[in-house]
């Protein structure tokens, strides 16, 4: 596997000396993190040159708002993928945690608490899945497979129609509309306090990955756990709670989403988002083998699909079914182009 | 004797038995005639609980034994439900453009396409795994939601449905009392295990799974083996997807086949084959496969909601893949050891 743990550490015995080549060598790892910005510029300005309304704030704001919930578990499985893992089970979590926290809002618990309690149980989730990765030697695909299952089924447990959350309770002030740009018309920077819990959650990831022991541990683990174990690095407890860290963020997730759907929940929601969000991570640059990518690079990969969304919306020409062709054709392409880049890095 | 019961509770597909035991003793229970057998008035065929129980579970023998030569390679296919789709809806496509409702050779070209998109989809898989060399997982993870898309394409994003009577005896006809989709699948399971364990194919595979750089040093090309091992998964995936629209004679694209793969790698675990590739038991996948079978019926019987299933599933393949696991195993040595010792000294 390639030792370089980001942009300054590098394989040094191949660390060209002089000029282009050098600053080329260096930036190896972000090339596909800069293809995934590229391409979502020209996406973006495709879709204004075809449907026009793109660069427009309305559309902008109801682009970020509706995507939040897919940012925010992009940003989990970022973490997930960097350790060389990969958690499976994020969709049904957020089925599985939105419809135990509003069946506890109906009953009467406090919606504060009930909100908690949603996050507390995808946390529970990752826990077991990361206890059955670390300490028993299951493939993680395996683990989160079957806690995948274990969500959707509980789900279905509690209730199999769409349960409603009462009109007093606190989540739905999660998705309170702020407008804060007063642009002319409808034309509106119009953003929830969801939205801006994604933000925070990609800012904390940033500093937790970047700026922190545990964050350099998380890419000690998918560049070389062995290596990461002689060093001296606490590999087993940071491999659970990266599973914890993912499941609390489905929680999250699905506190959001609920909030944005009015307060309604259902055991068939969230059916592929862990497809959606891995294939922000690996649109946004980061090695599905582990050890290097970008937290900020997910963020693009979803704003990558939330614009592919969009542009198949607003052509209507483009039968629905293909949807999920394309996102694999997608995600097919970029983990080829990583898989060149990797190989000529090896080389 | 003694040594006898050992070697048996020692083979995992012995435990598969005593689930499909248990399980047909809790339905028993809540209804006493549960394995009664009778002949239904208005066709005149024999029917039953126990008949329904080997109809389901023909394309879950199908997708598991597709499953048990990828997991030997120590890989995965997480797309055999999508591929299940294709085969359906290419299956069903067909015959309804057909319009032939009791052509033999509609049927035959049914099945024809469905088997060939099977391959195809197949193909790609292992193209991607041993020329790419993508992860197992990634590259049909990208087959399982591309699949399914394929598939509303071939319907147009219909649930399409024919009628062609040879093609509907499939599922609901019968051969000496059993269901044809399941006597059909079981002449494949032999069929197939005559081809590994009769040839060096087998024994390859399981090379391949254990050591690819050795096996490739002893002479074995791991490339088309892999590519092979994922055309013969795709395949018995389109002909489970066949089972499963024969008996209603209707595709649904989103739900033909949906979340089948758990069943398989399930079927395959309880089997006995190692999730860490090397090894495989084509009757232990056999007997996991009804296990499924039995207990999704089981589920069903008991009132209790079919979208509450894969909890249970959840359940078992978490308790399987615990004894799996070498640091339970080793407790569980230690145990007897102690035991043992403690016998010895009394």
């Amino acid at each position: 596997m390639s030792a370089s743990v980001s942009t300054s550490s590098i394989d040094l015995d191949k660390v060209p000396s002089r000029g282009f080549a050098r600053i080329w060598g260096r930036s190896q790892s972000v090339i596909p993190s800069l293809a995934a910005v590229l391409l979502l510029i020209a996406m973006l300005v495709y879709a204004e040159l075809a449907y026009g309304r793109v660069f427009h704030m309305g559309t902008m704001s109801s682009l970020l708002v509706s995507f939040a919930p897919t940012i925010i578990l992009a940003v989990g499985m970022t973490i997930v993928i960097l350790s060389g893992g990969i958690d499976l089970s994020v969709g049904a979590v957020v089925a599985f945690t939105s419809v135990a926290g509003v069946m506890l809002m109906d009953i009467g618990v406090n919606g504060w608490l009930a909100i908690v309690l949603m996050i507390v149980f995808g946390a529970m989730f990752g826990l077991v899945s990361g206890v059955l990765i670390q300490y028993f030697n299951v493939q993680p695909f395996i683990a989160t497979l079957a806690m995948m299952f274990l969500a959707r089924g509980l789900a279905s447990i509690l209730s199999t129609v769409p349960v409603q959350a009462p009109d007093d309770s606190p989540i739905l002030l999660l998705a309170t509309d702020f407008k804060l740009i007063d642009g002319p018309k409808v034309n509106d920077l119009v953003l929830t306090p969801g939205f801006f819990i994604a933000v925070l959650v990609v800012i904390g990831a940033f500093f937790f990955l970047h700026r922190t022991r545990s964050g350099r541990t998380i890419y000690g683990i998918g560049g070389a756990e062995s290596s990461a174990q002689l060093m001296g690095l606490p590999v087993a407890r940071t491999r659970v709670s990266i599973y914890i860290i993912s499941g609390a963020l489905a929680g999250l997730a699905a506190v959001v989403y609920t909030a944005e759907v009015g307060g309604k929940a259902q055991n068939v929601t969230a059916i592929g988002w862990e497809l959606d969000a891995i294939a922000a991570v690996v649109i946004g640059g980061t090695l599905l083998t582990g050890g290097a990518g970008y937290v900020l690079g997910s963020v693009v990969g979803s704003l990558v699909l939330a614009t592919l969304w969009m542009i198949i919306t607003k052509d209507g020409t483009i039968r629905p079914e293909y949807l999920t062709i394309i996102t694999g054709g997608i995600l097919l392409v970029f983990v080829l182009l990583q898989r060149v880049l990797t190989a000529r890095r090896r080389r | 004797m003694t040594s006898f019961l050992k070697t048996l509770v020692r083979t995992p597909w012995f435990w598969g038995i005593v689930g499909i035991v248990l399980l047909l003793t809790l339905n028993v229970i809540k209804d006493p005639n549960y394995l009664s057998l009778g002949i239904n008035p208005t066709t005149g065929m024999l029917a039953g609980n126990l008949l329904d129980i080997l109809r389901v579970s023909a394309p879950i023998i199908m997708i598991a034994l597709g499953m048990t030569f990828v997991i030997a390679t120590k890989g995965i296919d997480l797309s055999v439900g999508s591929i299940m789709a294709v085969g359906g809806a290419a299956a069903m496509e067909s015959l309804s453009a057909a319009g032939a409702p009791t052509s033999v050779g509609a049927m035959l070209t049914a099945i024809g396409i469905a088997l060939l998109l099977g391959a195809v989809l197949g193909l790609v898989n292992g193209l991607l795994v041993s020329v790419i060399g993508l992860q197992p997982f990634i590259s049909t993870l990208v087959m399982m939601l591309a699949g399914r898309g394929i598939a509303r394409v071939i319907t147009g994003g219909q649930n399409t449905n024919a009628t062609n009577e040879p093609f509907r005896q499939i599922a609901n006809g019968q051969i000496l009392g059993l269901p044809i989709s399941f006597v059909a699948a079981i002449v494949i399971v032999v069929l197939v295990s005559v081809i590994m364990r009769r040839t060096a194919l087998g024994l390859m595979i399981e090379s391949i799974g254990v050591n690819p750089a050795a096996s490739r040093l002893a002479g074995i090309r791991p490339r088309p083996i892999l590519i092979a091992v994922y055309i013969l998964s795709g395949v018995l995936a389109a002909t489970g997807g066949l089972f499963t629209v024969s008996e209603v004679m209707t595709v649904d694209v989103s739900g033909t086949g949906y979340q089948m793969e758990l069943d398989a790698i399930l079927a395959v675990v309880i089997g006995g084959t190692s999730l860490a590739g090397g090894k495989f038991s084509i009757l232990g996948s056999t007997v996991g496969a009804l296990l499924i079978a039995t207990l999704n019926k089981t589920v069903l019987f008991l009132g209790i909601s079919a979208a509450a299933t894969p909890a249970f599933k959840a359940i078992v393949i978490v308790v399987l893949v615990l004894l799996q696991s070498e640091r339970v195993r080793g407790y569980v040595l230690r145990l007897g050891r102690t035991r043992s010792r403690k016998e010895a000294v009394a």
